[in-house]
């Protein structure tokens, strides 16, 4: 019994930095903007957090370090793009080639360091239910964080006037400042929230999952977020259950390799990338869902004529 | 200066002015309009009706020039400030979310902060007590263009302004339809309100508005007053000089003459939510004959387009024939080489290439049906063999440029539509599909392409015109088709058509014809 409550346990870790990652970028595409640099704000994020932490002491300091790292690392993009204008793919790339090189620069002193890590947070009477209370309540604070912030990303898209607006941005930017909407405001918003989860989704690498510094540590989770808010047809609940079957299977197919199953590692170690297209292109079967829930216009530069 | 004189102006506009690079969109333009009265705003296409509306509108930013409202100096800096002010707009081109629902469209523009729910209760009984009826909780992408308009209507109408701005509000719209929007205007000035129209029609402006300000090359030409004038007389205020009118021969014996464009059962799912399935079409346009096609924007026409063309392929290959032969399984090219040529109807992108000349967009839709001639052994292209029947083209159909072999993007809309129908008809094609002809095109230009058009037919050609013009229809063809929710109707004949019997058919009024239906794939 304690061994799956253990898989569960790392499940729930390994999906918890993907699930911040692209609820941010979910944010982020429904306002209409492409932001293809979340690797990078993530490894900024965690090069940040990880510094942050082992000079101070506190991994508190250190998680918050990371959102602002990725904050501001994600401001340059909207800078970029909003303001002037650039592509948004190239810029998005990068900044991904960026903050790769940049954290890498930062973090030589890291090397070999012993980090600090974020001690789990046990919701008193609720974590001592057998099972369940270990899963659900006995698990890291950035765990709470992120299913809390799933469920308040859904209700403010699809309750709010505010998020109302912000998928009408995503659906034609012309229109909406044609009524008058200050869309690059929105979307200068949107992005450093973006960034901002990047950046904690990467603070979670280095203070929870392994609370140490090594460079490309973010190893193509954020191209993974980015993978699974399209996959996910840019629902908060489906990027939910996209990054827990991602987690599941990867952590699955780690153990099986251990087992020593005869079949080739390479084999098992695609698992999760196919298991998540599939899964997540079969309940996107709906063509017209898929159509209403598409930003328009996303990856398109806004520049009002004046 | 002493803006306000008598009290009675709601809104005074005093040498304004808009400068995009070289080109003066308005030139000092003066403008008054009064409480409670329909003021048109005449002009061709680029007159800069459109440039003046925006900078009322506060989304654009005139150089120079004084706005006053109520007698106050107003700076309309935002589409906001203008609500704010009291002015609402309805967009030529519409401003809706077709991701959204009628209700969600309409309160992302009350700034009120009211709850979605309530919106849409008060949404439909405005929309009934103006006998617009509307179900906000529908899907913009699914509605017809008619009814999206409804929905900008009452958006504005909503936010109680009390001057509203109409930019070509009925070219999209029945005649029955344009009807029960007079009604409205009408309604709205016993209410008070001031009401800004736009419109090229002539005929409807003379039948409700008031007053009017005629502007051409983003000059104000005069002030007069539409009902003692004629069309005549305000087609010369609006154009400067008479406009060539369209001349028509009527053909005799077409009945026994050879079909050289035939569909037959032709239906096509949609390929997207929010686009129309064809469902049997059938049509023969026969050598020597122009067929019109009419309908509503959005009832299928684009989708027929593009099955026609060989834009999309059909599994059917007999249900396109051009010249007695399938052609349903052929690509675009394969039908050129059959004789037919098509024009689309977006001129940029998709019937030229912007950022390339003219020449080189020649080549473009030329060099399988005229590769000799273009180019020569190896592939090399015979530039100056492009070049020599562009400059042919560009003489043929007077097309007005800056440039010898300018780039596409750089001729105003008519003159590049010039080019691009003129490049087709330079091929001498037996068979000629045209998507809206004259859209946004100058009368002047509009008249040359027509009586090519025309001329071609006669020539022993099959011509096919879809459009949403019922005046050019009228003009150019010798039988009207009218296309509804992807079906479309018989060819009337023109002696017999009338514009009420073609509104009908638009409007879906056909005995035994399907009610609108919402797809639900």
């Amino acid at each position: 019994m304690d061994i799956t409550v253990n898989i569960l346990l790392t499940i729930a870790t390994a999906a918890t930095p993907l699930l911040i990652a692209a609820i941010g970028e979910l944010v982020v595409e429904r306002s209409g903007v492409l932001n293809l640099g979340v690797e990078g704000m993530m490894i900024m994020g965690a090069v940040g957090g990880f510094g942050a932490g082992y000079l101070t002491g506190s991994p508190w300091i250190g998680l918050l370090a990371a959102i602002a790292m990725g904050a501001l690392f994600s401001l340059l993009f909207a800078v970029m793009t909003l303001s002037l204008a650039t592509n948004q793919v190239a810029t998005g790339l990068s900044l991904t080639l960026l903050g790769l090189g940049l954290s890498g620069m930062i973090g030589t002193s890291f090397v070999g360091q012993p980090g600090v890590r974020l001690p789990n947070l046990d919701i008193p009477g609720l974590s001592a239910i057998p099972v369940v209370g270990k899963l659900l309540f006995g698990q890291d604070p950035v765990f709470y964080i992120s299913i809390v912030l799933t469920a308040a990303v859904m209700w403010f898209l699809f309750k709010t006037r505010t998020g109302l607006t912000l998928r009408s941005i995503g659906d034609s930017h012309t229109s909406a400042h044609a009524l008058g909407i200050k869309v690059i405001r929105y979307r200068y918003l949107s992005v450093i929230f973006g960034g901002a989860c990047a950046g904690l989704a990467g603070g979670h690498l280095s203070l929870v999952y392994t609370p140490q510094w090594v460079e490309n540590m973010t190893a193509g989770r954020g191209w993974i977020a980015l993978a699974l808010v399209v996959f996910a047809s840019w629902r908060p609940w489906r990027v939910l259950a996209g990054a827990y079957i991602f987690g599941a299977v990867w952590i699955g197919q780690l153990h099986a390799q251990a087992f020593g199953i005869p079949v080739p590692s390479q084999m098992l170690s695609s698992l999760p990338y196919l298991a998540t297209v599939v899964v997540l292109v079969l309940i996107s079967r709906n063509k017209r869902l898929t159509m209403m829930n598409t930003p328009a216009s996303l990856g398109q530069p806004f520049v009002p004529d004046r | 200066m002493s803006a306000n004189h008598d009290g009675a102006n709601l809104l005074e506009v005093r040498g304004l002015t808009k400068i995009f690079g070289t080109l003066t969109a308005c030139d000092h333009i003066d403008l008054n309009i009064a409480k409670g009265e329909i003021h048109a705003l005449l002009g061709e296409n680029g007159a800069g009706k459109s440039t003046l509306v925006k900078m009322l509108f506060g989304s654009l930013e005139p150089n120079s020039g004084e706005i006053f409202w109520n007698g106050q100096a107003a700076r309309i800096t935002s589409p906001g400030v203008a609500k704010k002010l009291g002015i609402g707009m309805v967009f030529q081109h519409f401003s809706l979310f077709e991701a959204l629902t009628a209700a969600e469209n309409i309160a992302l523009s009350l700034d009120d902060g009211s709850p979605i729910s309530s919106i849409a209760a008060k949404a439909r009984a405005l929309s009934y007590s103006y006998g617009l009826p509307l179900d906000p909780d529908s899907l913009v992408g699914d509605l017809s263009v008619g009814e999206r308009q409804r929905i900008e209507i009452i958006r504005c109408l909503l936010q109680t302004p009390q001057l509203i701005i109409l930019d070509e509000p009925t070219s999209v719209l029945t005649p029955q339809e344009a009807d029960k929007l007079f009604e409205t205007l009408e309604r709205l000035r016993s209410e008070g309100k001031s009401i800004l129209y736009i419109s090229h029609r002539l005929e409807e402006v003379k039948r409700i508005c008031d007053r009017a300000t005629v502007l051409r090359h983003g000059k104000v030409v005069g002030h007069c007053n539409p009902r003692e004038e004629t069309a005549a007389s305000l087609a010369r205020m609006m154009v400067g000089n008479e406009v060539q009118a369209v001349v028509r021969a009527p053909v005799e014996g077409i009945e026994t003459a050879q079909p050289l464009l035939e569909v037959r059962g032709l239906t096509r799912k949609p390929a997207t939510p929010f686009s129309i399935p064809l469902k049997n079409i059938s049509l023969n346009v026969r050598a020597g004959e122009v067929i019109g096609i009419a309908g509503v924007a959005g009832n299928g026409q684009g989708e027929f387009f593009e099955s026609v063309s060989g834009e999309v392929l059909q599994q059917d290959a007999a249900s396109v024939r051009i010249r007695g032969k399938d052609a349903g399984g052929l690509t675009i090219t394969g039908r050129r080489l059959l004789g037919a040529a098509f024009v689309p109807e977006e001129r940029l992108g998709h019937g030229a290439a912007p950022r390339m000349k003219l020449s080189e967009n020649l080549l473009l839709s030329r060099h399988a049906t005229d590769g000799k001639a273009f180019v020569g052994t190896g592939g090399m292209v015979k530039s100056g063999a492009i070049y020599a029947a562009s400059q042919r083209i560009i003489e043929a159909m007077d097309v007005r440029k800056s440039a010898p072999d300018p780039e596409a993007a750089a001729l105003s809309g008519g003159n590049l539509q010039k080019f691009i129908v003129g490049r087709e008809l330079d091929r001498r094609p037996s068979v000629m599909v045209v998507n809206q002809p004259t859209w946004g095109v100058d009368a002047g230009a509009a008249a040359h392409i027509r009586q090519a058009l025309i001329e071609l037919s006669r020539s022993g050609s099959a011509v096919l015109v879809i459009s949403q013009d019922l005046d050019e229809l009228f003009e150019i063809s010798d039988a009207i088709a009218v296309m509804h929710n992807g079906e479309l109707s018989k060819p009337m004949p023109i002696a017999e058509a009338t514009f009420e019997k073609v509104g009908l058919l638009m409007g879906g009024a056909e005995p035994g014809h399907a009610e609108h239906t919402l797809e639900t794939a």
